[in-house]
């Protein structure tokens, strides 16, 4: 499936289609995680059921410790 | 009128007014690393009025490669961080007031330095000392410019108060472990750029300019970017920042305790907030960090690490052997756990 995250176009396996897999997908399953699709934040209860589609426009931001 | 200044004042969101709200700032920039030093430099020759600078920790040789205010000399003498940086500013900016304060950042101590400051700059190196720092701001009232990066990658947030969410309606608990710079490494443009926003949004909140709750990241080297507009996650029970807050992270029951225990030239860590490890990950981390003697079952992950025996439990208690000193044991810690 094509969706844009965070500004690019990407190509996504076939089997990433919920935002759970998608944040597995990119190993942010043990990180603080903020992700909107489409303007609307997902509520992270919602990860597991929430799925992605064809064009979606991700923001997909992890929080990290340094500075 | 001051030269110093002028092409700044002919900037016209900031102006001659502005240069004024500028040197009438006191600002409080919690941690003396890469962003420390980085929004230091460029407060310090915007004409800030006055800088306080918190920091626990001495120039080492490996920071110098994105810590611009520090020299080779100063890792050599091992000047604690604050010291050399002040020492820099004051010859980058002799009108600037430059205090440093050297000291272990806790949910007791940092209220006497975040009051009366017009904002606080985070430059923190992990994400339980940001939520101190946030619980204090949050409690007096005064904006905290979020910022942290590792590798590549680093983010940023305006925490105004009454202005949206706070950092810990973002982040609603600990994680087990984060990325630090001493796992994955960091670049110094990405520390740069994450200053770079910290500063703006500074001179914005002087300026009287408003700040939307908008988090943003960045990744340098892959050119990617994100926004999101985080207001609707202000949480109306936060325990920070809600209608009855009680400011957990600067009470002792969340932080990370730790004691000497006696006789054994060890020191005993508990980590705050509930923390707990998954030891198959940490292995990992441990691997990754060059840890060596690495021991795990199903209770406890044992290696040794800097010159230190370090025992993790799954409850997120440490052992580190080979100490007394809990300033040194819990920096180990950190460095450790992220
Ligand atoms: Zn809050």
């Amino acid at each position: 499936m094509n969706v844009r995250l965070n500004g690019k176009s990407i190509s996504l396996p076939a089997e990433i289609d919920t935002v759970a897999e998608l944040i597995r997908h990119y190993e942010l399953e043990n990180r603080i995680v903020i992700v909107e699709i489409d303007k609307n934040i997902i509520e992270k209860t919602l990860y597991a059921e929430t799925e992605l589609k064809e064009g979606s426009e991700i923001e997909m931001i992890h929080f990290v410790g340094g500075g | 009128m001051n030269e110093r200044y002028s092409r700044q004042e002919r900037f016209q969101p900031i102006g001659k007014k502005g240069q004024a709200g500028i040197r009438d700032a006191h600002i409080l920039i919690v941690g003396a690393g890469a962003l420390g030093a980085a929004n230091a430099e460029m407060l310090v020759r915007a004409g800030v009025g006055r800088l306080t600078m918190i920091d626990r920790d001495y120039v080492e040789i490996s920071n110098l490669h994105r810590q611009h205010l520090y020299s080779e000399s100063d890792a050599i003498a091992k000047l604690p961080k604050t010291i050399a940086a002040e020492k820099r500013l004051k010859e980058i900016n002799s009108e600037v007031i430059v205090e440093s304060v050297v000291m272990d950042v806790n949910g007791q101590n940092i209220e006497e330095h975040v009051s009366g400051k017009t904002i606080i700059i985070d430059a923190v190196d992990n994400l339980e000392t940001r939520l101190i720092v946030n619980d204090a701001a949050t409690k007096h009232n005064i904006p905290f410019i979020v910022g942290a990066c590792v590798s590549s990658y680093g983010l940023g947030f305006p925490m105004i108060p009454g202005n949206g969410p706070c950092l810990h309606c973002l982040i609603d608990h600990l994680p087990a472990q984060s990325e630090t710079c001493d796992t994955v490494g960091v670049i110094g443009p990405i520390v740069q750029m994450v200053a770079a926003h910290q500063v703006t949004a500074s001179l914005k909140f002087i300026t009287g300019k408003s700040l939307p709750p908008i988090l943003h990241s960045m990744d340098i080297w892959k050119n990617e970017r994100a926004e999101i507009h985080v207001g609707m996650l202000k949480n109306p029970s936060c325990s920070s920042c809600g209608t009855d807050p009680v400011f957990p992270y600067l009470s002792l029951e969340n932080q990370t305790k730790a004691e000497v225990l006696c006789g054994r030239n060890t020191v005993q860590i508990r980590a705050g907030a509930q923390r707990i490890f998954q030891l198959e990950d940490m292995g990992k981390r441990l691997a990754e960090l060059s840890c060596e003697e690495i021991v795990q079952n199903q209770y406890l992950l044992s290696c040794r690490y800097d010159g230190y025996r370090i025992v993790l439990f799954k409850d997120g208690r440490a052992l580190v052997h080979g100490t007394n000193d809990l300033y040194k044991a819990r920096a180990v810690f950190q460095r450790i756990t992220g």
